[in-house]
């Protein structure tokens, strides 16, 4: 009950944020744009489509998740409104799960915003839908939940900036994780238990990525997308644990 | 004493050290304190700007961890959740959701407490009410005044039914009338048998309002006791003395019993260095037939302490309770 307040709480004031507005017409206007470019090329603009709106909502959603993220713990902080929450009985750990579950929500109401925009432009342009543009459409969920657990991660420790650089810098590390255990295979010795160590460690958030799948209309079975999906809870939930240990600790000066 | 108050605060040797800066400079914010909020009363924390009052308070709140020492609420360690349950508390200079509503702000404080539905919202008309905020119900917490957040930061830290109130600063910030309301507001919880424990570094409103005060400055405990005690044994009283028509003579062998005499014409004001003196006094007017015009005891105030202990007296006055 605590929980699903603060979330709905943090919901609200997502709602009311114009950032996410901005960022939402932004993501239409990229989607509504890919009809403009289809008439500039010849053929294979089918593909054009889904790869631009794919991309757009994926992006858009990225920098609401960073950007949202980094602020849900340290706003609060910063504008003291944490001490009116934490004096109350609401365990830390609560008010942290709270803070997520509401940008997640507000993250797929989001999505599914613009997947109603994707949807339209490839219905007007008679694209077939096939069932793995929903597939992809979820899995860019579960990333966004993952990298909001990042976010929140840092959140708890460091400043806004540094937690924005951060979480940026692992969403780009996390796209080339497979690129980390490649070259390190290459380099063998220390290097290789290093990289793969990395590739471990680290969000492998390329697993979440269909849009070639989309693109090249490949389905993906059930039972993969399930394990994909369930990597992405498992590992949103080890970042929030490490996240509780973390804010347990600290003292609101 | 009344032994059989239950203890609803206890501190016991508190302490709390920050590391500040680059090298991690140890500061020390709370040094050892000691004291004890009993169940029913007004509780003033006095001290001034930067004494470690509101570090304190967070520590009873959870919101910061003690470096030694303890403290409990309701007989249970700080952090417990039930503790928390029975507790309202309106930090320093608040800042709330300014995106919600007055009621939209109050309902989302009550979830917090498990309260829903048509009691949740019965309480929250009841508060708006106390705190004269009905009209502001349903506007967003951007466009309220200090004044009026502060009102609605006393609502939510009354939306449980608190049995203990801690307000950090409560009338800071306030103009006169604001001030007026709140101190209405904690004699009203007071009546209505709540405990409320409030820091404040003005000293007026304290002396006006509470049973006990502890005073710390420097982290440190300076003076605990009952108000009237305190006073009484930290500062003689003087009192002033208006006389007319008293001859030149009448004025010296008054001089004896004056700290100080200031002749206005036919009008004298004395200074009396205690209250034992009136009785002298009064016998020299009655016998030079002169006219005593008033007879005013100087009250001594709590800032009198305050001042002489800020000038360096360290030494804990523990008055008997």
């Amino acid at each position: 009950m605590k929980v699903i307040s603060i979330a709905l709480n943090t919901f609200r004031e997502n709602l009311r944020d114009k950032l996410l507005y901005n960022l939402l017409i932004f993501a239409l206007l990229m989607i509504g744009s890919s009809l403009i470019l289809m008439r500039l090329t010849l053929g294979e603009f089918h593909r054009l489509i889904l790869d631009i709106g794919l991309g757009s909502i994926n992006f858009f959603g990225v920098l609401i998740a960073i950007f949202v993220g980094i602020g849900l713990v340290s706003k609060e902080i910063e504008k003291k409104t944490i001490y009116t929450i934490v004096s109350k009985p609401v365990a830390r750990f609560q008010f942290l799960l709270g803070k997520y579950l509401g940008l997640s929500l507000t993250l797929l109401i989001n999505t599914a915003i613009m997947a109603v925009g994707l949807l339209a432009v490839l219905y007007v342009q008679e694209v077939p839908i096939h069932a793995v543009l929903f597939k992809a459409l979820g899995l860019i969920v579960v990333e966004f939940m993952v990298i909001t657990a990042v976010a929140l991660l840092f959140s708890t420790f460091s400043s806004a900036t540094f937690s924005a650089i951060f979480t940026l810098a692992l969403y780009v590390i996390g796209h080339l994780t497979p690129d980390l255990k490649a070259f390190g295979e290459k380099m063998g010795g220390l290097g290789k238990t290093i990289l793969e160590g990395m590739y471990y460690v680290l969000p492998n958030l390329d697993r979440f990525n269909l849009k070639g799948h989309v693109t090249h209309q490949l389905d993906v079975p059930a039972g993969e997308l399930l394990v994909i999906g369930l990597y992405g809870i498992a590992y949103s939930a080890f970042l929030l644990t490490v996240a509780s240990v973390i804010f347990q600790r600290r003292d609101f000066r | 004493m009344n032994m059989t108050r239950e203890q609803i605060v206890s501190i016991a040797h508190l302490s709390k050290v920050f590391r500040v800066g680059f090298w991690g400079k140890r500061v020390t914010a709370v040094d050892d304190l000691s004291l004890e909020v009993q169940q029913g009363e007004i509780y003033g924390f006095l001290g001034p700007n930067g004494a470690g009052k509101t570090t304190t308070i967070k520590m009873l709140m959870g919101l910061i961890y003690p470096s030694s020492g303890a403290a409990s609420l309701f007989g249970r360690p700080i952090g417990d959740q039930a503790a928390k349950a029975k507790v309202g508390f309106l930090p320093e200079s608040p800042y709330f959701y300014d995106y919600l509503t007055s009621r939209e702000f109050l309902r989302f404080y009550g979830h917090l407490f498990g309260l829903l539905g048509s009691t949740l919202e019965k309480r929250i008309d009841e508060l708006l009410e106390l705190v004269g905020m009905t009209h502001a119900r349903d506007l967003q917490l951007r466009k309220f005044s200090k004044g009026m957040l502060q009102r609605v930061g006393i609502a939510q830290a009354m939306i449980n039914d608190p049995e203990l109130v801690i307000l950090d600063e409560p009338m800071s910030g306030l103009d006169p009338i604001g001030r007026k309301e709140v101190r209405d507001l904690i004699l009203r919880l007071k009546e209505s048998g709540k405990t409320v424990m409030f820091s404040s570094h003005i000293l007026h409103d304290a002396e006006l309002l509470c049973d006990r005060v502890a005073m710390i400055m420097k982290g440190k405990l300076v003076a605990c006791g009952h108000v009237s005690e305190l006073i009484d044994h930290g500062t003689t009283q003087e009192v002033e003395m208006v006389v007319d028509r008293l001859s030149p003579e009448g004025v010296e062998a008054l001089r004896p019993f004056t700290l100080k005499t200031m002749l206005h014409g036919e009008r004298v004001v004395a200074t009396l260095a205690s209250q034992r003196h009136v009785d002298d006094a009064l016998e020299v007017i009655r016998s030079h037939q002169a006219k005593l015009v008033s007879l005013l005891p100087h009250k001594a105030s709590l800032e009198d302490l305050f001042i002489r202990k800020a000038r360096g007296v360290q030494q804990v006055t523990e008055v008997p309770v």
